[in-house]
């Protein structure tokens, strides 16, 4: 069981932030994110993507703010809990008990929620059949590789994984990339070397063809693949893989009993607490009048929220503003010389 | 000023006056349109805004930029006539247009 003063939910740049002035202010904090690496929405939607309206920033991409984040959180010791998404949050006394997918606990007083749109999932297949055979025969991520040695694997999608796996795959697999369009959108010399595979035959290419139905009793046995012209064909796989990107679903969060509503949760502007006290929310997924989705937005209720926090972590002493500029404690904390 | 046409799964139709200048994609989420989830704000970043548009208006919009095709991919069950509605911005020349919205996002 870890007790800290704050929890926070989300490692985009809200989460990060909001960490960065809690512990500024002498609260400990960790982070728990679903993805395998911090950064949020900047790093998984648009790392390459320029953004011109962070203050004093005149143009940066997504990646760079995330690493300019992570630069700034360097004077203090944050642990983050990647790959992982919390699962329960309840009242426990005065406190709240949160316990994660992988089984960890924390006791606190105070849950930021920055997450966004919520945790980031595989976008799956529309054949609802195909949930029968998730994670047994059909799967969106590859974990151990060495079950598909000698197999037919079928691979959906057009991004670097499933072009990247189609070529690694084709090594000693029968491998089959399904596309729904001629273009791949990967890298364009893992595309090249797609093609070259293909013509050797090594790679089974079909492109202008969507999945429509997987078929097989205990075991996966076949799929049904659609062309644009309609024609249906019938292909015998063991395995199938798809890679159709991340979406962003609101998952357990919509279970704590807190005020949603469109994926949003509604706060107040002077602390961003939610109606259940000593629960935050700040960034995208908030929600209050005039609210804007910008990254900005996010800073700000950050240091809001973290304020908060101060006065349900220490009941007993007085919260004190102190710039950074000149406040001894504050360049203490951040490892500077007095 | 446009008039669109707002078609949900379940054949319910919505038809709506959108200021020009704003997207198919706002028109609908402004208005609460059920089906358009737009989760990154119109950032042609998540394929919730994903519309089907009425054959004999997909050729009179605006070509699709490659980053729309892109995101498309990873669109629930696209089409040949699939768009992002946050992609389609409102004028005097749509007034009319009809879109189909997909029975889900993801």
């Amino acid at each position: 069981m870890n007790k800290i003063d704050a929890l926070i939910i989300g490692a985009g740049p809200a989460g990060l932030f909001t960490a960065h002035q809690l512990k500024l202010i002498g609260l400990d904090c960790e982070v728990v994110d679903n993805l395998d690496k911090i950064g949020g929405q900047c790093i998984e939607l648009y790392p390459d993507k320029p953004i011109y309206d962070i203050p004093a920033v005149p143009e940066c991409t997504g990646e760079e703010l995330t690493k300019n984040l992570i630069n700034q959180l360097k004077p203090f010791d944050i642990k983050f809990h990647l790959n992982e998404r919390v699962e329960e949050v309840k009242k426990e006394s005065d406190k709240w008990f949160v316990k994660t997918s992988n089984g960890n606990i924390f006791l606190t007083p105070n849950v930021i929620i920055a997450g966004g749109v919520g945790s980031f999932e595989p976008r799956k297949f529309s054949p609802k059949e195909c949930e029968k055979f998730e994670n047994k025969s059909l799967f969106y991520s590859v974990k151990n590789k060495n079950i598909f040695k000698g197999k037919t694997v079928s691979i959906f999608g057009g991004g670097d994984s499933a072009l990247d796996w189609a070529v690694e795959l084709s090594k000693d697999c029968k491998v089959n990339l399904i596309h729904r369009r001629d273009e791949f959108r990967g890298a364009q010399a893992t595309a090249d070397k797609v093609h070259q595979l293909a013509k050797a035959a090594k790679i089974n290419l079909f492109t202008k063809y969507q999945m429509i139905s997987v078929k097989g009793v205990q075991q996966l046995e076949s799929i049904e693949i659609k062309h644009d012209n309609n024609e249906i064909k019938n292909l015998k796989t063991d395995y199938v893989l798809g890679f159709f990107g991340l979406i962003m679903q609101l998952g357990p969060i919509a279970n704590w009993g807190l005020n949603i509503d469109k994926k949003t949760i509604e706060v107040d502007t002077e602390k961003f607490e939610t109606n259940q006290k000593g629960i935050y929310a700040v960034g995208d997924i908030c929600k209050y009048p005039g609210k804007l989705k910008l990254i900005l937005s996010g800073f700000h209720e950050g240091a809001l929220a973290a304020r908060a926090c101060f006065k349900l972590a220490r009941p007993n002493e007085k919260y004190r503003f102190e710039f950074t500029t000149t406040s001894k404690n504050l360049l203490k904390r951040l490892g500077k010389k007095e | 000023m446009a008039k669109i046409t707002y078609i949900t799964s379940d054949n319910q139709t919505h038809t709506l006056e959108v200021q020009n200048g704003l997207t198919v994609m706002e028109g609908a989420v402004q208005n609460d349109i059920p089906g358009i989830d737009a989760d990154c704000g119109g950032g042609m970043a998540c394929a919730t805004c994903h519309v089907y548009v009425k054959e004999e208006w997909f050729n009179k919009l605006p070509k699709k930029e490659d980053g729309e095709e892109d995101m498309l991919d990873m669109a629930f069950e696209p089409k040949k006539n699939s768009r992002l509605s946050c992609q389609i911005i409102v004028s005097d020349e749509i007034d009319g247009l009809e879109v189909n919205i997909p029975s889900k996002q993801a």
